[in-house]
């Protein structure tokens, strides 16, 4: 029982890893590119949600649908302010760039918001599920954040899968120029993976600050960089491998917490990580590419 | 041109010398601390706290009358050294500072060179004193919090079984836990969960509270700041895990939290030195003041540990009976001769019975303080109220 508890809790932080790790996978898997402040982009959709709906009494979802256009329009901004100029740049400049906005969020929260840190009221107002007899409880926000990584996983394979943006979005991450030349407006195209990635961004930082209430500039930081680390477990680029990435990391994450040691748990989740890349070079659900010299 | 320089400084010091020689009746105390930039906060609140007690002191009218100085130092090393030269400039004959530990560590050496009477109100770290002899302190060094927790949980009875969590990314924590642990050892209190975090997985801590749980754990003891410890406290809270909780001074803060439901910390019990809302009579009056000072803010830890040196350094003057044309050096033996004398104490706003040994370490009795209705209460004050009530209801 205790350790199904344990497994409950890695679960639970897990599907929050993986609901970030969807927002990663999916822009580097259509602009190639790792969008390091896609962390911040959840810390920004934290404060939104905290001022209007913990501060501001507004409906918890109406809050997180503010949430969600205030961090497209976010992401939007982004991407044609910071990486669109280098589109032609190489993706070392384009990744420093990411980490530069990365740190600009941060700091502009700081000035915005302080840094004292705020504690976030749960958008989720359902009761835990007691199981056996209340000896396993698994909190209703772990139930939600489950349903909505899967459900945002369906939504975007079929997106990707089955709409015309979609297949767009299929060339561009094929082959840009030649997307390009079968008469794709690209840049829209990078726009709008942006502007899923970033509305994603919102819902998993109302889900992550709803389980872990403390909202502070870098909120975002640590747990994004968990993600990307979960997105490349699973095979970066790889929906269905965001999403298991993300619930074994935290898994492994909990397990070696709760039975090695609680201050070795990142190492040891890493090790794995490494152990796995060794193995398994493109990640679990990776598709291998070859690569003709 | 270097060689004219240090001329014109050497003419400088030595004017400034005759200055502070020649100068009235009032012995001229400097202070130090960061009034702007990243610890503003601190350094602000010192300088209103040394403020008040200057004010006071003059006041009073006593054999000892201060005029006083404070200079900005930033946080940083070198502009504190700087600041520190031009109080000595100004004929400093005493210095109550710095307020912070990196810019104490470098001005505590050249001070150590000048044999000046410093003595710091929260810079914690060991090595300050360490320093020299003639740099005290009048808050606990950091580690020794987990003494005095564990001292004080045992003492008071405060639970048997403790479930420790805290995290060992920090020098903070983890002196503090260590000593704890040793203390704990000694005063026969079974630690039954150990638990520890990082700073970079501290996102999800409730593993560590369900270990807790799990040891069976009657008292939970967080040597942490306060941002975790209100993760914390909620974790428990949804597991229906209701243990004592009991912290240090990183704990005070914990009820201005944005957005945090007060009653989790409802019965949290802490040491710590001072807190703005306690309700004895020199609290209060310390409070009131300070707002008229400072325009409206209310005072912290600092404000008071800061109040605490200057009138600690006015009562041992006038017992050592040091004057104002007393050169800074005779007047730092003098000094530390009263102050490490057994029979001298002082009590004051961060505690009572305050003592000092050669070492420059403070030896107080911690107060203890207890959450309730949202407000700090005294734990004993709190207690005895409890107990009197019950006997109203025995009645």
């Amino acid at each position: 029982m205790q350790f199904l508890s344990y497994l409950v809790r890695g679960i639970s932080l897990g599907s929050v890893y993986a609901l970030i790790a969807l927002g990663y996978t999916m822009v580097y898997g259509i602009a190639k590119m790792l969008n390091f402040a896609h962390g911040d982009i959840i810390m920004v959709g934290g404060y939104v949600v905290f001022f209007a709906f913990c501060q501001g009494g507004m409906n918890p979802w109406l809050a997180v649908i503010l949430a969600i256009a205030a961090c497209t329009l976010l992401g939007i901004t982004i991407e044609k302010v910071a990486y669109k100029p280098l589109r032609g740049a190489p993706s070392l400049a384009v990744l420093i760039t990411a980490i530069g906005v990365s740190y600009f969020l941060q700091n502009g929260a700081m000035l915005l918001w302080s840094s004292e840190p705020k504690s976030f009221t749960s958008v989720v107002s359902l009761p835990a599920l007691n199981l056996f007899g209340g000896k396993l409880q698994i909190s209703a926000e772990t139930l939600v954040t489950i349903a909505a990584s899967v459900v945002i996983m369906v939504a975007l394979i079929w997106f990707v899968n089955k709409t015309r943006p979609g297949h767009a979005m299929q060339a561009v991450s094929e082959d840009r120029g030649a997307a390009q030349l079968m008469g794709i407006n690209v840049n829209g195209i990078i726009s709008l993976t942006f502007a899923i990635g970033s509305g994603l961004a919102a819902i998993a930082g109302a889900l992550l600050l709803s389980s872990y209430p403390t909202l502070v500039p870098t909120t975002g930081a640590m747990p994004g960089i968990k993600a990307f680390v979960a997105a490349v477990f699973g095979g970066i680029g790889s929906i269905p491998g965001a999403f298991l990435g993300g619930i074994l990391l935290g898994i492994i994450e909990n397990l070696s917490k709760a039975y090695i040691s609680t201050q070795l748990s990142d190492a040891i989740v890493f090790l794995v990580l490494i152990v796995v890349l060794l193995v398994k070079p493109s990640g679990l659900l990776g598709k291998k590419q070859t690569v003709k010299v | 041109m270097k060689k004219f320089i240090c001329v014109a400084m050497t003419g400088a010091l030595a004017a400034s010398f005759v200055v502070s020689a020649s100068a009235a009746d009032a012995i001229k105390i400097g202070g130090i601390g960061p009034t702007t930039g990243p610890a503003a906060i601190y350094g602000t609140a010192a300088m209103y706290g040394e403020q008040i007690a200057v004010d006071e002191v003059n006041a009073a009218g006593g054999a000892v009358q201060f005029d006083w100085k404070f200079e900005d130092d930033t946080h940083d090393a070198e502009t504190s050294v700087n600041a520190y030269n031009s109080l000595k400039d100004w004929g400093m004959q005493i210095l109550a500072g710095t307020v912070t530990t990196n810019p104490c560590l470098a001005v505590g050496a050249e001070a150590v060179n000048d044999n000046m009477f410093v003595m710091t109100p929260s810079a914690s770290s060991q090595d300050v004193i360490d320093t020299g002899d003639n740099i005290f302190q009048i808050c606990f060094t950091d580690p020794n919090q987990g003494t005095a927790s564990a001292d004080y949980i045992s003492q008071k009875g405060l639970g048997t079984k403790i479930g420790v969590i805290y995290n060992s990314s920090d020098a903070y924590s983890s002196g503090i836990n260590t000593n704890f642990q040793a203390e704990a050892a000694n005063v026969g209190l079974e630690v039954v969960a150990n638990e520890a975090f990082t700073d970079d997985n501290s996102t999800d801590l409730t593993t560590q509270v369900q270990a807790c749980k799990d040891a069976g754990a009657d008292l939970i003891f967080l040597p942490i700041y306060y941002t975790p410890a209100s993760q914390i406290l909620k974790a428990a809270n949804d597991m229906g895990y209701a243990p004592k909780f009991f912290g240090c001074d990183g704990l005070d803060g914990i009820l201005a939290v944005d957005g945090f439901d007060t009653s989790l910390a409802e019965g949290v019990m802490l040491l710590t030195p001072f807190v703005a809302t306690a309700q004895d009579d020199a609290t209060k009056a310390f409070v009131e003041k300070y707002k008229e000072v400072s325009g409206g803010d209310v005072p912290n830890q600092f404000a008071a540990d800061a109040y605490d040196v200057v009138k600690v350094i006015a009562q041992a003057g006038e017992q050592a009976g040091i004057t104002a044309d007393m050169s800074a050096s005779d007047i730092c033996e003098a000094l530390k001769a009263t102050i490490t004398d057994p029979s001298f104490s002082y009590d004051g706003l961060t505690g009572s019975g305050m003592t000092w040994d050669a070492s420059g370490a403070v030896s107080k009795d911690p107060k203890g303080m207890i959450i309730e209705n949202g407000e700090y209460q005294p734990i004993d004050e709190a207690g005895a109220e409890a107990s009197t009530e019950a006997a109203t209801e025995a009645e």
